[in-house]
């Protein structure tokens, strides 16, 4: 288990210096931008009780986009397994923990990067956002906690989704998981079923302890009781981190399991036909 | 013994995909399972790798039974990919060298592991393309390069599937050459499975014809050759006239036919039995 811990952080910085340079850098900058610039046009909406949309909003979407790195995983799982990234690891001693250990370093790497972009552009362009008043020590257990929470599930997605054509199937619960998790509009504007959704979920929680760190405190009339609940958001998010981290293992063990040659091959045969 | 397979069966549902197949691989040799597609080749292969199991039978690879090997197990064993594209964006150099890092906590003092980058990418010809691409490669190149990952933890069995499938006649012959290379200067143990005769009869030193699940012949090229197709052909004419015969004894028979007819004889062939039809008279033998 622990051979491949360290070629899998350099297959990580590898493959995340890969992501940011050339084509592949616009597109993952595109989402955080177009966000971005959506709330700069938005940001003085007013939400009532002194609170602009900006603001409000800002750290939502900080939350919002390290949920979203799950859906990469999805992607990048399906994709790898399907072109023989996969198999390729299976065949190499440690191969299979080098390969899981980088695609984390990768994705983490990645969201930390869209959670810059929003973070920076936000102190730059949206009225409300202080990075002098930000609560960093809240902020960096809330992205920790939420990463760790996000990369085992997304793993975990990603094991059980079939093709990278299913992988956009995935995509359509999450996105309605964000449109009903507050990000943008608080969840108590929310009917109390939806709310109530909302809360089981890491979505909410992400968006919630990034607010308590970047908000007021008096900002917290907005949310559900009337306050930031950092326990609560650790215990969700720790919840949510333990259910990923027991789980990761035995499903990737599972689909690991099932790479062949054969299957590769057959996915190859699929793929070919689709394009074809 | 590098592989030991006794009574393998494997069973998907009612039907017997692999059907008491046994045989051995020796240390060095070159073996190679030939055989129509769907004998069951594959399935063979990735039981023997780990990747698949078995309903029954015994399987030893290196001394351990593949589907309980470890990664200590795994270091000695290279699996040679038919990639498609994988790890597009990673420049050649950088995929070998990291590929190789995985075998470095399983170097010996006595067997050094991995193989060095550069050397190995000069053995296959890829000294050029070391900052290139991966995606940028040709077929052929990229096929070199399935060679080198496969042989980068410097394997003592290097297992390789259907590995010229899809090359043309040129990159088929520089792939046989390097494979032939990694045997002769390393003495690394190699079983491959194909479909084509010319390939197996180029590479190997041994064959095992699989048909329908069950080990339908083994030997040498020359063995098998002798041994199922039997008769070499004879042509000739005689003053105008032409004449067939077969016969296994094809060297005797020519020198009674000058014996009898002297200078008479004109255009005579000789057509040894070759594995071809050998190998055709066997998957006919089977179907029927």
């Amino acid at each position: 288990m622990r051979a491949g811990l360290r070629p899998g952080l350099r297959r990580g910085l590898i493959e995340l210096r890969q992501a940011v340079t050339g084509a592949d850098l616009v597109g993952h900058l595109l989402w955080p931008v177009v966000t971005l610039v959506a709330l700069v046009l938005l940001q003085h909406r007013d939400l009532g009780s002194g609170l602009t949309l900006g603001a409000f909003a800002v750290p939502g979407v900080v939350g919002m986009f390290v949920a979203l790195g799950m859906l990469l995983d999805v992607q990048y799982l399906s994709a790898d397994r399907e072109d023989g990234t996969v198999l390729r690891a299976r065949a190499t001693p440690g191969g299979i923990t080098g390969y899981l250990v980088g695609k984390v370093v990768t994705v983490s790497g990645t969201v930390v990067l869209y959670v810059a972009v929003v973070v920076a552009g936000g102190a730059l362009l949206v009225d409300g956002v202080d990075l002098r008043t930000v609560d960093w020590l809240t902020f960096t257990w809330v992205l920790v906690l939420g990463l760790v929470a996000t990369q085992a599930l997304g793993l975990v997605l990603g094991a059980l989704v079939r093709s990278p054509r299913s992988a956009g199937y995935v995509a359509l619960p999450v996105v309605g998981l964000i449109a009903i998790s507050g990000v943008f509009v608080p969840v108590t504007a929310l009917a109390a079923g939806w709310q109530a959704v909302a809360q089981a979920f890491p979505v909410y929680w992400l968006g919630l302890g990034v607010r308590a760190a970047f908000l007021p405190d008096a900002a917290a009339v907005a949310e559900v009781g009337g306050s930031w609940r950092p326990w609560a958001t650790a215990a969700v998010l720790g919840a949510w981190a333990l259910v990923g981290v027991v789980l990761a293992p035995v499903v990737l063990r599972r689909m690991t399991r099932k790479e062949s040659g054969s299957s590769v091959a057959a996915r190859r045969e699929r793929a070919l036909q689709r394009v074809g | 013994m590098v592989v030991q397979v006794e009574g393998l069966r494997m069973r998907y549902g009612s039907v017997d995909v692999l059907d008491d197949v046994s045989f051995q691989v020796l240390p060095g040799q070159v073996v190679a399972l030939l055989g129509p597609n769907g004998a069951g080749k594959t399935t063979t292969i990735e039981i023997l790798e780990g990747f698949r199991r078995r309903s029954a039978g015994r399987v030893e690879v290196l001394g351990a039974d593949p589907a309980h090997g470890d990664e200590r197990w795994r270091a000695r064993i290279g699996v040679v990919l038919q990639s498609w594209r994988d790890h597009g964006r990673w420049r050649v150099r950088e995929l070998l060298a990291h590929l190789g890092s995985y075998y470095a906590p399983y170097s010996t003092p006595g067997h050094r592991r991995p193989w060095d980058t550069d050397g190995l990418l000069t053995a296959v010809g890829l000294a050029d393309q070391a900052r290139q691409e991966v995606r940028r490669l040709s077929g052929g190149q990229r096929r070199r390069l399935d060679v080198a990952v496969g042989a980068v933890g410097r394997p003592e069995l290097l297992v390789l599937d259907e590995p010229t499938a899809g090359l043309d006649p040129e990159a088929r012959r520089e792939f046989h050459d390097l494979v032939r290379s990694l045997v002769d200067e390393h003495g690394t143990t190699v079983l491959l499975t194909t479909h084509d005769l010319a390939e197996a009869e180029s590479l190997a030193d041994r064959i095992l014809v699989l048909d329908g699940g069950r080990i339908a012949a083994e030997g040498t090229v020359d063995e098998l050759a002798r041994r199922f197709a039997g008769e070499d052909e004879v042509r000739w004419t005689l003053t105008g006239e032409r004449f067939v015969r077969s016969t296994p004894h094809s060297t005797a028979f020519a020198r009674d036919l000058f014996r009898v007819h002297g200078s008479e004889v004109a255009d005579l062939e000789i057509r040894r039995a070759s594995l071809e039809d050998a190998y055709l008279a066997l998957v006919r033998r089977a179907e029927s």
